[in-house]
């Protein structure tokens, strides 16, 4: 049959993947080959699971846990976010943020768990909003941009984009904003 | 609650003429001989306009040509189940009186994220082809479309006499759309927003509604993802004196509720509870809830339990001896928690509830619901390798407590081919029939065989059946059973099933009232999909996703069948020249393919 070349389109599923962020947004290279991985042993069983059905007559014992197919089980994302504790959890589940921009008339939601660090948070907002943000450096901030990422943290404050290290930014983040840069001049770090 | 209604008749979709299937054959009486037309025409509109189905209505237009005009000027309520199969000027041109609209859009698979955004289904040409032709317009409900603010707008300026605004599964619109709607339908009875993604546009729309007394009958705003001005929500409810069914989201406390249901309560018949959980209040002592919902004299239909507290769950006993439909689907409830309440709903006809309640729970509700027609079982934790809470004892429990169940969905990760032959016996009612066993390729956890038997005595014991949606290791028998029994089914999903062409041929060529076709992930190809040409002109919709279809022959279908719409869809990266077809979603379309195809989309 044609298993190669069948398997070698299934990389592409990934295209189809609903996610909030415009198409061309990356996440991380691994959840990509997470989904190519199982996506190539898709049409008949794992052959681990085969042979545990064919020499005990159970199911699952030894196989490996597979990893998510998009769309399986079939449950509505309205449903699987929105079921009662799940928002409560953040591990695993996704850290749901609020991101403004100032002069858009709308908001978005975006999944912080999707990103590894700050660069592909940057890239993904700069493409959902279409501004670009410039460098950030430490002692000056987002110097000369137009927007400025900032968001507010478990404590009220607003802070700039950056400023701390990333694992601190996505548990401390409440919501982001991203502000004219001229509003955002009073924002440093560390002060 | 409407997650997939099932339409009610199988009636064929509009058309513009009959058609030339060779099953029917044209009786074109020639009426002048006797009597002047326009006497005749008087006489039939009057009569016809009694005809409230659909599937009547459709017969009637296909007598003669004067009963097709005469049909066409006196059907006031349209139903459109594929957006794409005629333009709205078509609509226009055929229904010259049409008051209300039921449009669906997107194809189901689309919310499982197997389509790409932006795919289309827009509501814009729609509302503003109708604002011209139907000024009296009253009634728009729409399932999987995108609707935008603007449109919203439109309508709530175009449409004076506007009444009911129902939006299932929709997107593309925020608080703002429903701001204007509040404000400028002056009518407005039914405003119901049902598993739609609204987009918070921080406005309060609930102090839009205008200041007076309202016409409003049903308000249903669970979906909202939003906080609401509950001074403003408190007023309205104030001065609507026809409302009977209220869903309040999750931002309403059970405080909040409690002041409404101190306003409103004997009159509600549907009520979402919102949160169900305490507010900011939580250091005071709580108020009598028992009291509220004790005032709920008429509440037959009870859902919301968005972030249940369980301490407070006996307050809704009272009510429950009434209810006839009970949905605690977003609440995650165990088999303690569960049973007391359950015991006492005797009249429950619909049930809707997280896999939390456990096997031990659905034991609980076969034991006292024996009224019970509808049952879904959604996952708590929607992942393929965790250890399901319900199984096939659950299931077997049901079908000998719950003989009258027509409807059921269900969730879970072991299934036998037993239970699923006992349910076939015990519920010869059912006529929707849609397991998911979650680990994809699943056998049947006792035996290790396929879960051919099983589906296959649904099938075939059944009689009923037209709907069906199948999971687990199933062979090209299960799609044989399938062939040779299911001859009502018009709704079939398949999902990692089959070995071969085959299974697709027995189903395409035995099932004569197939609709709705959709299958991901299945060893399908090319013969299978030939075999089934003389089906698609029939046919509402076929989908089949990760399959092995060629373009080559999707191009020959094409070809071959001019009103059949054969969309590919794919990523945008796709070479023109790839053979392999990701997705294929084909339809029959009076009015050739659709302009507002985004880039992913080939229309062959």
């Amino acid at each position: 049959m044609e298993n190669v070349g069948v398997c070698d389109e299934f990389v592409n599923l990934k295209a189809t993947e609903l996610r909030l962020g415009l198409p061309g947004t990356e996440d991380g290279g691994e959840e990509e080959r997470q989904k190519v991985s199982c996506c190539k042993s898709n049409k008949r069983a794992f052959p681990e699971t085969e042979k545990d059905i064919e020499s005990t007559g159970k199911t699952e014992t030894a196989s490996p846990p597979k990893a998510q197919i998009v769309g399986w089980p079939p449950v509505r994302s309205y449903r699987k976010n929105n079921i009662q504790t799940k928002k409560n959890e953040s591990e695993g589940q996704g850290m749901y943020v609020k991101v403004s921009m100032d002069g858009a008339p709308y908001l978005r939601k975006i999944d912080l768990t999707v990103y590894k660090q700050y660069p592909e948070l940057m890239k993904s907002l700069e493409n959902m909003f279409k501004f670009s943000v410039g460098k950030y450096c430490e002692r000056e901030g987002y110097k000369d941009s137009e927007f400025v990422p900032t968001y507010e943290d478990k404590d009220g404050d607003w802070m700039l984009v950056g400023d701390v290290p990333w694992e601190m930014f996505v548990s401390s983040c409440k919501r982001l904003r991203i502000m004219k840069g001229s509003e955002a001049k009073g924002l440093g770090c560390g002060v | 609650m409407s997650e997939d209604d099932e339409d009610q008749s199988p009636a064929t979709d509009l058309r513009s003429q009959p058609p030339c299937s060779p099953n029917k054959s044209r009786n074109c009486i020639s009426s002048s001989q006797t009597f002047p037309d326009h006497v005749l025409e008087n006489v039939l509109e009057n009569v016809l306009q009694f005809l409230d189905s659909r599937c009547d209505r459709n017969a009637a237009s296909l007598v003669c040509k004067l009963w097709w005009k005469v049909e066409g000027l006196t059907r006031s309520e349209v139903f459109i189940g594929n957006c794409y199969a005629l333009s709205p000027a078509r609509l226009t041109q055929r229904f010259k009186r049409v008051r209300s609209l039921l449009l669906k859009g997107k194809p189901r698979f689309a919310d499982f994220n197997l389509m790409p955004a932006d795919w289309g289904a827009n509501f814009a040409p729609w509302v503003s082809t109708m604002a011209k032709a139907y000024p009296w317009l009253e009634k728009v409900d729409l399932k999987r479309m995108f609707v935008t603010d603007d449109d919203l707008a439109l309508l709530a300026e175009s449409f004076p006499g506007f009444k009911e605004l129902i939006l299932v599964c929709c997107e593309g619109f925020g608080t703002s759309g429903i701001a204007v709607v509040a404000n400028k339908c002056r009518k407005l009875k039914v405003l119901d927003l049902i598993e739609s993604d609204v987009t918070d546009d921080e406005v309060d729309w609930v102090s839009c509604f205008p200041e007076d007394v309202t016409c409003l009958e049903s308000l249903a705003f669970d979906c909202v993802e939003a906080p609401i001005n509950f001074k403003a929500l408190e007023g309205l409810v104030g001065r609507s004196p026809l409302l009977r069914k209220l869903r309040l989201n999750r931002f309403v406390s059970l405080e909040e509720v409690h002041r409404l249901l101190l306003l409103g309560a004997p009159q509600l018949t549907s009520l979402g509870t919102g949160s169900f959980s305490r507010g900011d209040q939580s250091q005071q002592e709580p108020p009598d809830y028992a009291a509220a919902f004790r005032a709920c004299k008429s509440v037959v239909c009870l859902s919301g339990f968005r972030e249940l507290m369980p301490e407070y769950l006996p307050a809704i006993l009272p009510v429950c001896a009434n209810l006839t439909s009970l949905n605690f689907s977003y609440a995650n409830i165990s088999p303690d928690m569960f049973k007391p309440i359950i015991h006492n709903c005797h009249k429950l006809q619909i049930f809707w509830a997280l896999d939390s309640i456990c096997d031990e729970g659905l034991q609980a509700v076969a034991a006292t619901c024996k009224e019970l027609r509808e049952l879904r079982i959604f996952p708590f934790d929607p992942r393929e390798d965790t250890e399901g809470p319900v199984s096939e004892l659950g299931l077997q429990a049901i079908s000998e407590g719950c003989r009258k169940l027509e409807s059921l969905l269900y969730f879970c990760q072991h299934m036998t081919n037993a239970a699923l032959i006992a349910m076939s016996h015990n519920c010869p009612e059912l006529t929707v029939f849609r397991l998911c066993i979650m680990g994809r390729l699943r056998p049947d956890h006792v035996t290790g065989k396929a879960m051919d038997e099983g589906f296959g005595a649904i099938v075939k014991n059944c009689k009923k059946l037209t709907r069906l949606a199948v999971s687990g290791l199933l062979t090209d028998q299960a799609f044989r059973y399938m062939g040779e029994y299911g001859k009502l089914i018009r709704t079939l999903s398949v999902a990692f099933a089959g070995d071969s062409d085959m299974a697709l041929r027995h189903v395409l060529e035995g099932c004569p009232r197939l609709q709705k076709l959709e299958i991901r992930d299945s060893p399908f190809g090319d013969v299978a999909l030939r075999s089934g040409m003389h089906r698609y002109y029939n046919m509402r919709f076929v989908w089949m996703s990760a399959c092995r279809l060629t373009m080559g022959c999707c191009k020959d279908v094409a070809r071959a069948m001019p009103n059949l719409v054969v969309e590919v869809i794919g990523s945008d990266d796709d070479d023109v020249n790839r053979d392999y077809v990701e997705t294929l979603y084909m339809y029959r379309s009076l009015d050739g393919p659709r302009k507002d195809a985004p880039q992913f989309v080939t229309i062959l």
